[in-house]
Formats: structure tokens, sequence, C-alpha cells
């Protein structure tokens, strides 16, 4: 039986976006059967456009901070996260929106990119979680 | 050694190299043989071990200077 991960999602912060995409997509291109499910900040990084607003936690300095590491970044030829995102979902990983977050904060299905399978909440998530061998929160 | 394939990663970084060499391996039949060419140099034990892990099997891994390559036939 395929290994299975699971990663909840939980903000829209660049540093938080990127290990969780990076995780996802490295454990999917390892054989491991990949469920993101994105709630509460988390959700912001599936509207259109939401991860090319993603924010530095530290040192963000009104985006001074985060232009110097996409710059670092640019030059060590780190993928961003529209590609991790796009590679992610070639290789089978399943992306899940929180409706209840959804409804809470206005968000409506229009607003959020193609590549989310399922608007769910905690009973789709366990049925995944409660197979896997790694859940995380990131 | 001949490839039915290659893929050349030089100059990507983690996690690109296994993501590529999975993607690439996807689309090839059972049987062929891809030779992966990279420089980010922990993807060279990465990715060995992991396509290993999933069946396919490891033909040759070498070394010139910066560079690494690893010949490995499709499950």
């Amino acid at each position: 039986m395929a290994k299975k991960m699971t990663i909840i999602v939980l903000s829209d912060e660049m540093d938080k976006a990127y290990p969780a995409l990076i995780l996802a997509a490295g454990a999917a291109a390892a054989g491991i059967e990949v469920t993101m499910f994105y709630t509460f900040w988390g959700l912001n990084l599936l509207k259109k456009g939401g991860l090319a607003k993603a924010k530095l936690s530290k040192m963000n300095m009104l985006g001074l901070g985060r232009a110097m590491v996409k710059k670092r970044m640019a030059k060590l030829n780190v993928a961003s996260l529209e590609k991790l995102l796009s590679d992610a979902k070639e290789l089978g990983v399943k992306i899940i929106a929180c409706e209840m977050t959804m409804g809470v904060f206005g968000v409506t299905k229009e607003s959020l990119i193609p590549e989310v399978d399922e608007l769910a909440g905690v009973g789709a998530y366990l049925a995944d979680a409660k197979e896997a061998n790694i859940n995380l929160v990131i | 050694m001949d490839a039915d394939e290659i893929l050349d990663i030089k100059g990507q970084t983690c996690p690109v190299p296994l993501v590529e060499t999975r993607k690439k391996l996807n689309k090839m039949e059972s049987g062929k043989i891809l030779q992966v060419i990279g420089n980010h140099g922990p993807s060279k034990k990465e990715v060995s071990d992991v396509m290993k892990d999933l069946g396919h099997e490891i033909l040759e891994i070498s070394e010139e200077g910066e560079n690494w390559s690893i010949f490995l036939r499709k499950k």
C-alpha cells in the first residue's frame, strides 16, 4: 500500500508556504500520496494571485525583506511557489480548501485557483489523515 | 552507457531534481533508460535513493567535477 502524508497549512506567509509545497512536491515525487488542507490564513494562498502575495513572517520590512529573499532565491534558482504547486499537482497531490473558513471570511469558490480539488472539512481531512504515516501542521 | 532520455537539471536545487526526475519517469515506458545530470550535491544521493526505493534500477552513478550523473532503468 502506498504511503500517505497530510499537511495542514494554517499560514499565508511565504516562509510557511514554501516548506509546505516543497514537502508536498518532494513527497509526491517519492511515491507518497499527499493531501494538503488549507485553512484559516492558509486559505489566502489558494486565492487567485495568492501565492505571489505571500509575505515573510519576519524581516518583511514593508516588502523590502521579501524582495531581498526573492532575489537571493532567483540567484540560487529556487523554484517559485507557482512551479512547486504545478509540480505537486502533476504528481497527484490533493488540495483541499477548508469550506468552513471560506464561509467565515466570505471567500467564494470562484475566487480560488483551479488547482483546488475539493472544498471540504474535518471529515475529509481525517479520512486521509487516519491512513497517513506523516501528518504535519505548518 | 546509452540512455533513451536525458534529463539535465544542472543549476536546479531542492526539491526540483527529485520532482523533475519523477515527472520524466512518469512519461517514459517501462524498461527505458534515463540519464539524470545535475550539480546539486545532496540530490545525487536523494534522487538515486528515492528512485531505487520506488523500484527503479540504478545502473550507474558517476561524478565529474561538480556534476554528477545517474543512469537508471524505469521499473
